[in-house]
């Protein structure tokens, strides 16, 4: 796999960290999503989701 | 707590209400007319400014700047008012936002059919509009967030998320892509060459899907159908999940445009890889909205609002669905260039952006002027016919789509391809006229909902801003409050929310861009590429007036089926001197890249002439204009100064002859001309019948044209592999 971005930007110096950079870019960024979204308040959830419907939601 | 009372503004959403119906009709019968031509090429023969090359920009633009964008901004702006508690912060930006966006749609319905086009899809308009397009999404940018900081909701709704990242993203894409240099009032030349302005503009073509006609509706779909069924959202939670994994990803996507181009293989790979990476959030958004509806599916059987929902989210769910697997290499090879993509992007136009506007304007009309909608009955007419009309639209061209690539690819038992192109538009003639009828049932329903509107206007009461009131925000500490989580801290803070999105979608951008943009490697140069003749260059510029590109590719893909029927397959290098590039996405007549020499010079003047005379049952439109025209070339000089800043290697004493090498290479031409009899005896009688006012035949448009033409793909044309090859067509 690496050798497909190797050979054509093998003029970058130290390369082959850059997948490996991405990929904890991306695990990290969908860990993080999900743990904020399980972690949110249902009530809260619950509320939230109801201010289009809802003229005075009070938060 | 203090309660506040304040107006909503309705005269604004009002406005681009009318303007979204207007505009509809317009852009969807252009887009009529456009499919009519398939069936009748010259329809509008003679009329330069009503040929297809120059009204096809016209329809895509007006039915995506135009129509959906003036949905966007009604939906916006009614929506964004009622989900912060307040009115819009300004009303100056609110109606500057209105006017210049109307302006700048009346300046592209002039321009656009005069020639005046930078040839990069949907981003077509010349440099004055795009400044003035960066004016006006800037005014509605600041009007928004300056709304948001004035809210008395502290929480911000999913649907703000999805308009902050539409307004972010599409700055970011509109300023990239129109980055070009001017060398008149009304035409430019991209700064970026060959494969990295290919590369750069379908960053941009595919993310002005991505952000201007999904992320927008996306709010929309968030909030208009949780009224129209009266229920929240199915889950919030999914619509958070939803939101940042769709920004994150989509913005990769943009090189699976390119796929088999001469891009190089690893931002090809890289954008194949998001592409099927973005069915997980693309239906996730889907599910989300179908099952709002749930405990509500019975409503569905009786409201026009909700059916009309119902068929946007399916065609949604269709097109993302689709999108992936086109973007897959093995189907991609097949679809790619064909009217199968004509499909796709008509069941997301017609079926997502089309019926979620038509159900929100069905759902806000009735409630802006204080009345019932006039007609049920013929709002169900509308939806009915609507639905057959997508699938009378889609089906024959998916059809058209399959039968194309197979013809296209296919070969007989001595090796040789089967069928010539010509063979293969005239087989699917059938399908453009199926097409013609779906899309004339399309606009007939959007006429009855037009007829249906009026009624109902005038049935009801003058729209005023409405009185509500709220109380007004309490002041919280800037710091996350003790049990506050931190996504419920950033949805009560837009600018930071804003400064996310846009890291977010920034990140894609510049992984694929900037490598291709510096790093020498990946576009090797060939050493036998040389700048375009002045001469050619001016032809250039006609190719680029004329719209040739909406039909022709300059592309060949490393097929056999490819290099048998076009010649040898695209290189990189080849491309280094094209500002703008000139792929193009859609053959409808064969790619033209090694066109250079395939035919005489006379060859190409009776074509333009009458291109049925030389192509029998072609559908190609007649160019007459191209002959009689005298050429202006004025500007050749400054034309080529700009590509020297540009970095093409034009030395001053090219530009110094300019004029000298134009005149022996336009006579050269006109001489090859002039020997067929015909053709000197048709401008031997002009020459009596003007006298002085004759323009001889050197300085005619035509000469140009057929320069370029003849010079196309002959830098590399490799003779042995040519003559090795089946000859066919």
């Amino acid at each position: 796999m690496l050798k497909f971005v190797k050979s054509h930007l093998e003029t970058i110096t130290g390369i082959e960290i850059y997948p490996l950079i991405s990929l904890v870019i991306f695990f990290t960024f969908f860990v993080a999503l999900f743990w904020w979204v399980f972690t949110a308040k249902k009530e809260y959830i619950n509320t939230v989701s109801r201010i289009p419907l809802d003229e005075q939601v009070k938060l | 707590m203090e309660v506040q009372q304040f107006y909503y503004d309705n005269k604004v959403v009002k406005k681009f209400i009318y303007a979204t119906l207007l505009w509809g009709i317009v852009g969807f019968s252009v887009g009529l007319l456009l499919a009519f031509m398939f069936l009748f090429p010259n329809i509008t023969d003679g009329i330069s400014w009503l040929s297809f090359g120059r009204i096809r920009p016209l329809h895509t633009n007006a039915v995506i700047f135009a129509f959906v964008g003036n949905a966007i901004f009604a939906g916006v702006y009614y929506s964004l008012q009622r989900l912060l508690k307040t009115r819009m912060a300004s009303d100056f930006l609110s109606n500057f936002n209105f006017w210049g966006w109307q302006l700048i749609i009346v300046a592209a319905a002039i321009t656009l059919p005069l020639g005046y086009t930078t040839s990069k899809e949907y981003a077509e308009l010349e440099w004055p509009i795009d400044i003035a397009i960066a004016l006006v999404w800037v005014a509605f940018g600041v009007n928004m967030i300056w709304t948001i900081l004035k809210r008395r909701q502290r929480h911000l709704y999913v649907a703000v998320w999805f308009y902050l990242g539409t307004f972010v993203t599409v700055a970011v894409l509109h300023i990239f892509n129109s980055l070009e240099l001017p060398v008149g009032f009304l035409k430019s030349y991209s700064v970026y060459a060959g494969v990295q302005d290919a590369l750069v503009q379908w960053w941009y073509g595919h993310n002005a899907v991505a952000f201007f006609l999904t992320t927008p509706f996306l709010g929309l779909m968030y909030y208009f159908v949780p009224k129209a069924a009266n229920r929240p959202v199915y889950s919030y939670r999914l619509s958070i999940v939803h939101f940042w994994s769709l920004i994150f990803i989509y913005i990769w996507a943009g090189p699976h445009h390119l796929l088999y181009s001469a891009l190089p293989d690893w931002a090809q790979n890289l954008g194949v890889a998001f592409s099927v990476m973005l069915i997980a959030p693309s239906w996730g958004g889907m599910i989300n909205g179908l099952l709002t509806l749930r405990g509500a599916w019975d409503k569905v059987r009786t409201d026009p609002v909700l059916k009309f929902m119902v068929v946007a989210i399916t065609g949604y769910g269709m097109a993302t669905f689709e999108g992936p697997m086109l973007s897959l290499k093995n189907v991609n090879a097949i679809a790619h260039f064909s009217d199968w993509v004509i499909a796709h992007v008509h069941v997301g136009a017609l079926a997502w952006n089309g019926f979620l506007t038509f159900g929100m304007l069905y759902w806000l009309i009735p409630r802006m002027f204080k009345t019932k909608l006039f007609s049920r009955a013929l709002a169900n007419f509308h939806f009915w016919i609507g639905t057959l009309g997508i699938i009378m639209y889609a089906l024959p061209m998916y059809v058209a789509g399959f039968v194309q690539a197979l013809m296209w690819k296919e070969f007989n038992a001595e090796g040789k391809l089967a069928y010539t192109f010509l063979d293969t538009v005239k087989e699917i003639i059938p399908m453009y006229w199926m097409r013609a009828i779906g899309g004339s049932l399309f606009i007939l329903g959007a006429i009855v909902m037009l007829y249906n509107v009026v009624m109902t206007v005038r049935s009801g009461s003058k729209v005023e801003d409405e009185l509500a009131e709220a109380p007004a925000l309490t002041k919280v500490p800037k710091k996350r409050l003790r049990g506050e989580g931190y996504h419920t801290w950033l949805e009560r803070k837009p600018v930071k929310l804003t400064i996310y999105a846009t890291i977010a979608i920034l990140i894609g951008g510049i992984v694929q861009i900037i490598p291709t943009l510096l790093v020498d490697s990946n576009i090797p140069t060939i050493s036998s590429v040389k700048p375009y003749t002045p001469l050619e260059l001016e032809g250039r510029d006609i190719y680029i007036r004329e719209g040739c590109v909406g039909c022709h590719s300059q592309m060949i893909r490393p097929f056999r089926s490819e290099v048998d029927r076009y010649g040898e397959y695209s290189k990189a290098g080849e491309y280094v001197y094209d500002h703008p590039f000139l792929w193009g996405s859609k053959r409808t007549g064969p790619d033209l890249l090694r066109v250079g020499g395939k035919y005489n010079d006379s060859w190409h003047f009776n074509h333009m002439y009458d291109p049925q005379s030389t192509s029998s049952g072609s559908i190609m439109p007649a160019y007459q204009w191209l002959i009689r025209n005298k050429h202006d070339m004025s500007d050749t000089e400054s034309k080529m100064k700009a590509m020297v800043s540009l970095g093409v290697p034009y030395t001053e004493d090219d530009i110094k002859n300019a004029r000298a090498s134009m005149d022996q290479q336009a006579k050269t031409i006109a001489d090859n001309l002039l020997q067929v009899e015909a053709i000197q005896k048709s401008f031997e009688e002009e020459q009596k019948e003007l006298g002085s006012e004759f323009v001889p035949l050197k300085e005619r448009e035509i000469i140009a044209l057929i320069a370029y033409l003849q010079r196309l793909g002959t830098d590399i044309k490799v003779v042995d592999v040519k003559d090795q090859l089946s000859k066919k067509e």
